[in-house]
């Protein structure tokens, strides 16, 4: 069995799996953490080996494309199947220690297990329809996951995020039809093809259009971002970590890349709109995330922020006036920043869920001088609140400097000042975090908690040592995996030669 | 199935008419139900459409006798069991055609076009998706009205009351 | 045409009906509209004038069925997105059913805890 012929066990594995562990647990409540251990685990050791291969593409059933299902693996799908079953190997680990606080934990990993294939299999498909039911699948597992612990507010924000999320999946189903009754095919290479010969008269501008709208409303772009402060920190915290690091990238940032670049094309309109769309992501998060008492309520906002700077690095790479070479520059930072987002992001979500899993509370006002008591989730917390605030040597500094530097170059002088901008108002949030939560007065009721357990520590560790490695090792990240990635986006020539292969 | 429960006299369900009809239209139901899953490679219909028709069937059993006897039909239980393992079969299926090449690829001989027993793998996926739509579609029924919290203390304060 | 345009009606008031009211029953119901609302318009993309079904009897040829039948493509997607519709609708429903619980209201102006 070669390596090509495993690429279909990124979706079959945890869908097996999810319905495996339903049945099992019906004899041994235990075994759901072997199975979910066992299951993402070997995932995650696939999607690392899967990163060595050529590109190739993968027909199923054997039926040839444009009538097939195709498979594609290219620089960008190993790259986001890389951090999906990671981050979601450290979040199993972690969560089986942190969920026995809620009931119902089998049912919490078949979930969880549903989610992870809807998000591998957004990553993995080249046909457009399947990346519409994989995201359905993905988003209603996501929706019930949200509203786990069934108190007041986790149902309230399950259910603002369960009709918002609706709406943008049938804005996206309009948009597929559209294409659909214009082309004739759904297949994306053939989709390429077809739209390089008709060019982009009005219908296509229209179906762009529903396109941003749907998948940025799953980007969590403003103004679309009314469900994520709300559904975020409601989560339990190791799907918080998932929902924030992961899944808005995957079935979010993904597909708006995948589409604009590689099935419709350069253009100037759509790279202006991302760009602007992705300033005021930066600019509304950060205001809206300085005020806040919640804690993970305020990380939320800043997921909205740094999502911002992908878009705009996207929206640079889209751009077909400026050299190649500085929209490769542009695209290139944009990319990282998503591998960086996703570690530093997760890690906070997971040092907040430590917090709150030994004092009882997420007001960071009640909080105080915790360093002392929980030394190893403080300092992981402490090293992701540099890393989110882009101090050198950890990895958030090395990614907005590339992406400030290629604003810079290509002349847009505003957008280099606002990401500068609100580079310094992250660091004042998390400042602001740092001497409420961290240092200061100990409350008197906390005097007698403890460290964290050990299964809750390994992931934060792991994490924070990702940190700093992911900024020191950038030189060897460039040449091997985020050159791929952007040149795989770039050339949409290549894309389209995917319907021979197989 | 015990007689005194779907006697006519017995307390809960409906009327003694709707008892006798759908006595005779149960039948008639579950074998358009199976004859819609099994020809679903020929005519129209299939799996999903098949499943949904057996389990309106369950519900009107529920509906016309009351719960005791459609639980005893088929419990919650082994609603569960036969949902989960149908998906986990579904998947199994797909993952055996690795073996001889691609995945999901349709390995069983072929047979002779517009025959019952031809194309292949279609008729046992249409059977799996037949039985996980009836289990998931009764269990979804019996979690939102039967077995709801709702209901349940709905019905606690009108015994209270009383 | 006509028909485009009485789908995009449809569209219409079920959003209408998830904006307006204020009952959490009736936002649902207007949801399931919008979703029925686009299923049909992706069965209308398949229609072909004077179109027979797509189903093959035993003295047919495959070019009759290439000439005159309506494109079975559209409806391959629809039956995917009923069942996809129906599992997000019973999600709801027993959310719905769980605030109920915890609220003791079905009006949504009355559930609005979390702020800012």
């Amino acid at each position: 069995m070669t390596m090509q012929s495993t690429y279909p066990l990124f979706t079959a594995l945890p869908l097996a799996a999810a319905f495996f562990n339903l049945l099992v647990t019906k004899i041994n409540k235990k075994a759901a953490d072997y199975i979910a251990f066992l299951a993402v685990g070997t995932l995650a050791v696939l999607a690392v080996l899967t990163a060595f291969e050529q590109p190739f593409a993968y027909r199923v059933g054997g039926f040839p494309a444009p009538w097939g299902i195709l498979l594609v693996s290219d620089g960008l799908s190993s790259l986001m199947l890389i951090i999906v079953n990671v981050i979601a190997f450290l979040s199993v680990i972690y969560s089986i220690k942190y969920m026995t606080t809620y009931t119902a934990k089998p049912k919490y990993y078949s979930l969880f297990l549903l989610m992870l294939t809807g998000m591998n299999g957004v990553v993995i498909t080249g046909d457009l329809f399947n990346i519409y039911v994989f995201l359905e699948i993905a988003s209603i597992a996501s929706y019930a996951l949200v509203g786990f612990g069934c108190e007041h507010e986790e149902l309230e924000a399950s259910f603002k995020y369960l009709v918002l999320g609706s709406v943008a999946s049938t804005t996206i189903l309009f948009g597929i039809a559209f294409l659909y009754s214009m082309t004739g095919t759904l297949n994306m290479p053939d989709l390429a093809r077809q739209i390089e010969i008709i060019g982009i008269n009005k219908a296509v501008a229209f179906v762009i259009a529903m396109f941003i709208m749907g998948f940025g409303l799953k980007a969590s772009t403003v103004p679309f971002h009314a469900w994520l402060p709300d559904a975020h920190p409601s989560a339990p915290a190791p799907i918080s970590a998932m929902l924030s690091g992961v899944l808005i990238k995957a079935i979010g940032v993904y597909a708006i890349a995948r589409l604009m670049f590689d099935v419709i094309g350069p253009s100037e309109a759509v790279s202006s709109i991302l760009m602007f769309l992705g300033a005021l992501s930066m600019l509304v998060g950060v205001f809206l995330a300085v005020g806040q008492s919640d804690f993970k309520r305020m990380l939320a906002y800043h997921s909205i922020s740094q999502m911002g700077y992908v878009t705009i690095g996207l929206g640079l790479g889209l751009n077909p006036n400026v050299p190649p070479a500085i929209a490769a520059m542009g695209l290139i930072g944009g990319l990282y920043h998503m591998v960086n987002h996703a570690v530093f992001k997760s890690l906070l979500f997971l040092c907040s869920g430590s917090f709150e899993y030994r004092t009882g509370t997420r007001n960071r006002y009640e909080m105080g001088g915790l360093i002392r008591k929980m030394p190893v989730t403080g300092v992981a917390c402490s090293i992701a609140s540099l890393s989110i605030s882009g101090v050198p040597p950890f990895n958030g500094f090395w990614s907005k400097l590339i992406i400030i530097v290629a604003f810079v170059q290509a002349g847009y002088y505003v957008y280099g000042g606002i990401a500068v901008f609100v580079a310094f108002m992250t660091l004042l949030s998390f400042i602001k975090l740092q001497r409420f939560v961290l240092f200061g007065q100990l409350p008197a009721r906390f005097v007698n908690i403890k460290e964290a357990p050990f299964g809750m520590t390994l992931p934060l560790v792991v994490l924070a040592i990702l940190c700093l490695g992911l900024g020191l090792a950038y030189p060897f990240l460039d040449q091997s995996v985020l050159r791929a990635a952007s040149d795989a986006l770039l050339d949409k020539l290549s894309y389209m030669g995917y319907i021979l292969g197989g | 199935m015990k007689p005194e429960l779907v006697s006519s006299e017995s307390p809960k369900g409906m009327t003694p008419v709707v008892k006798t009809v759908t006595r005779f239209a149960m039948g008639i139901v579950f074998m358009f139900g199976w004859y819609i899953i099994l020809y679903g490679h020929l005519t129209p219909g299939g799996g999903f459409a098949g499943g949904t028709i057996l389990a309106c069937g369950y519900v009107l059993l529920t509906l016309a006798f009351g719960k005791e006897v459609a639980l005893g039909k088929m419990s919650d239980r082994w609603a569960s069991i036969i949902d989960n393992s149908a998906a986990f079969l579904f998947v199994a299926t797909g993952l055996v055609g690795i073996a001889f090449g691609y995945f999901f690829l349709n390995f069983p001989p072929h047979g002779e076009p517009f025959d019952l027993v031809s194309a292949g793998v279609i008729p046992w996926y249409n059977i799996i998706i037949g039985l996980k739509v009836t289990s998931s579609l009764f269990a979804i029924f019996l979690a939102l009205s039967i077995f709801g919290r709702f209901v349940s203390k709905l019905v606690e304060e009108a015994e209270e009351e009383e | 045409m006509i028909l485009y345009f009485l789908t995009l009606v449809l569209f219409v008031m079920g959003v209408y009906c998830l904006i307006a009211k204020k009952n959490i029953i009736k936002k649902i119901i207007g949801l399931t509209i919008t979703d029925y609302a686009i299923n049909l318009f992706i069965i209308i993309i398949g229609y072909r004038a004077k179109g027979i079904a797509p189903i093959m009897f035993k003295d047919m040829t495959v070019q009759e069925l290439a000439e005159y039948g309506v494109d079975p493509l559209p409806q391959a997607l629809v039956l995917t997105s009923i069942v996809i519709g129906l599992g997000v609708l019973s999600l709801m429903t027993a959310i719905c059913l769980r605030l109920y619980e915890k609220y003791k209201t079905f009006d949504m102006g009355e559930i609005n805890r979390l702020k800012g």
